[in-house]
């Protein structure tokens, strides 16, 4: 039961939800950059547990499939085909034994989750199955993947997707068999620029009165040296107002912190648990996920909430995947 | 003691800080609060995190049971901590990390003793000598950030970092030691080796180091360091 990689695209990585409790040992929960893209194609494959699934990211991977299975790709818009044919996205789709998938390039939004149904069957390391490139454990060997791996599926995938697949009634024959319904994309970025949320960091007060302007009025762009560990924002350089020394301290998901040369760097998924760089803000977790969508070049502009509203808008959120996952739910018991 | 603030990071965390510079009793008693928070944590508590002047807690934001104002009730619980803690001392675990002060591993051994006027033999004995606790660990998975380094051996980070510090390497800068748990690029002057496995996923735990532990150097032969490894 297992899935070849014949060209690995540009960083296909194994991802979960990550391992969690561990950040006093300088382990950062990781997991998928777009959480709510990773969940939604589980729930596509009738996954419930945080199954790992693939990571692709920007140039996405050609892979062959030696079992029948029930994947989806949900998430970034890839040009993605099945033996030349398109490959519906969002959707869960019965792939034959003997098909190959062809990811391409992605068009809008910059990952996509490949799950299958059962999931990627890699070795959990310290509860997760994610891959954590920085001190290369997890996932697959700790590291992207490569051309010629096979990448262990469940035992009984072939099994499970044949009676997951049973409900949703797929019609027609041949290598792509899928549904004419699909799950919404939460997370893809707006056309133009992408509105991110975020809260006045713990040291905001501490740059000068051009830089907090400029943190919130700036148009920012990702910088191509951005990666899972952080997205480096090009614009105007914003300056403190002292240079005191910051203690290191901890850090979370979407901290926006501003090193010496005045350019942000906001952190992700792989970020480094704790630093000694200014916090000029926090991004609201309910943004991170659309925040990672953004490919390199991307514009996004900051708008200021506060503690209260980013809640809220975390429950906003949460509704959307409850309410898509209930949808795809209800195809299932059909 | 009680923190200088409390405050949010982000909307899944807060912050208490309760120091803004280096201050190890300041630090110990932090640590304190920590194993407790850790004790009574409720299951929404994701992490709790002693970093050098304060510690964070990370809340689970999709946690069914996470209040309606996590912030508040999170302060509580460290009000609560910080109570129960108000006289106590973390006992920290007593840990031996075997060295190699040898030149091959020392790179930095000549240069420190020249800039403290000490001899390198001295620069080792002293410090071999002192108890060291953790400070921190972060940064890196299993990256010890270690407190109480004899005052003569504190130096300035070095002009030009190595691009590559191999594994294992203790090393130091100002008032701290660091133990680097891969081979990476560093500023900090490196002393000597330990053999031991600073952080291995398969282990438990996976850190050789904890935060709070007590901490002692002890200088071995390069024929122990190969016999250990």
């Amino acid at each position: 039961m297992s899935l070849r990689v014949l060209r690995p695209g540009m960083l296909t990585t194994v991802q979960d939800r990550g391992r969690h409790r561990m950040q006093h040992l300088g382990i950062v929960p990781g997991g998928a950059m777009d959480p709510v893209a990773f969940e939604l194609a589980n729930a596509l494959v009738g996954n419930l547990q945080g199954e790992a699934a693939l990571e692709f990211t920007l140039l996405g991977p050609q892979l062959a499939f030696e079992e029948t299975v029930l994947i989806a790709l949900c998430g970034a818009e890839f040009d993605a085909t099945l033996d030349g044919q398109r490959l519906p996205l969002d959707r869960p789709v019965l792939v034959q034994s003997g098909t190959r998938l062809a990811a391409g390039r992605a068009r809008r939004g910059s990952r996509a989750y490949l799950a299958v149904a059962g999931g990627i069957a890699v070795e959990p390391v310290l509860g997760s199955r994610s891959t954590y490139l920085p001190a290369k454990f997890g996932g697959w060997q700790g590291r992207a993947l490569r051309a010629d791996d096979r990448l262990p599926l469940a035992p009984d995938c072939a099994v499970l997707s044949g009676a997951r697949a049973g409900p949703l009634q797929l019609p027609g024959g041949g290598a792509v068999r899928s549904v004419p319904w699909s799950a919404p994309s939460l997370t893809l970025p707006e056309r133009e620029f992408a509105v991110i949320h975020a809260l006045e960091g713990r040291h905001f007060s501490g740059f000068d009165a051009d830089a907090q302007r400029a943190f919130f009025d700036a148009t920012w762009h990702v910088a191509p040296a951005s990666d899972r560990m952080g997205f480096r924002l090009l614009g105007p350089a914003l300056a403190r107002a002292s240079d005191d020394e910051i203690l290191s301290e901890p850090t979370c998901l979407g901290t926006v912190q501003v090193p010496a040369d005045g350019a942000p760097i906001a952190l992700m998924a792989d970020h480094q648990t704790t630093g000694g760089y200014p916090k000029i803000a926090e991004i609201a977790g309910a943004d991170v996920s659309r925040l990672a969508q953004l490919a390199p070049g991307a514009a996004l502009r900051f708008v200021r909430c506060t503690l209260a509203e980013a809640h809220a808008l975390r429950r906003a959120a949460r509704q959307r995947v409850e309410s898509a996952r209930r949808g795809i739910a209800s195809k299932y018991q059909s | 003691m009680n923190p200088l603030r409390i405050e949010p990071l982000g909307d899944a965390a807060l912050y208490a800080e309760f120091s803004r510079s280096l201050d190890l009793r300041v630090n110990e008693a932090l640590q304190a609060v920590a194993a407790a928070l850790r004790e009574r944590a409720p299951v929404w508590v994701r992490d709790v995190v002693p970093s050098l002047g304060g510690l964070a807690l990370h809340f689970d934001p999709e946690h069914a049971e996470l209040p309606e104002a996590p912030l508040r009730a999170a302060t509580d619980l460290l009000l609560e901590c910080l109570k129960a803690t108000a006289r106590g001392r973390t006992a920290g675990r007593e840990v031996e990390v075997p060295v190699c002060y040898d030149a091959e591993f020392g790179l930095d051994l000549g240069e420190v003793a020249a800039q403290t006027g000490l001899d390198a033999a001295e620069v080792v004995r002293r410090h071999a000598a002192t108890e060291h606790r953790v400070l921190m660990v972060g940064f890196a998975p299993g990256q010890p950030y270690i407190g109480g380094l004899d005052p003569r051996l504190a130096v300035p980070r070095r002009a030009t970092p190595r691009t590559r510090v191999p594994a294992g390497s203790i090393a130091i800068a100002n008032a701290q030691s660091v133990v680097y748990p891969f081979e990476i690029a560093g500023g900090w002057s490196v002393l000597g080796r330990t053999p031991l496995r600073v952080f291995d996923p398969r282990r438990e735990p996976p850190s050789l180091l904890l935060p709070g532990d007590r901490v002692r150097f002890a200088p071995i032969s390069r024929q122990r360091f190969e016999a250990l490894r």
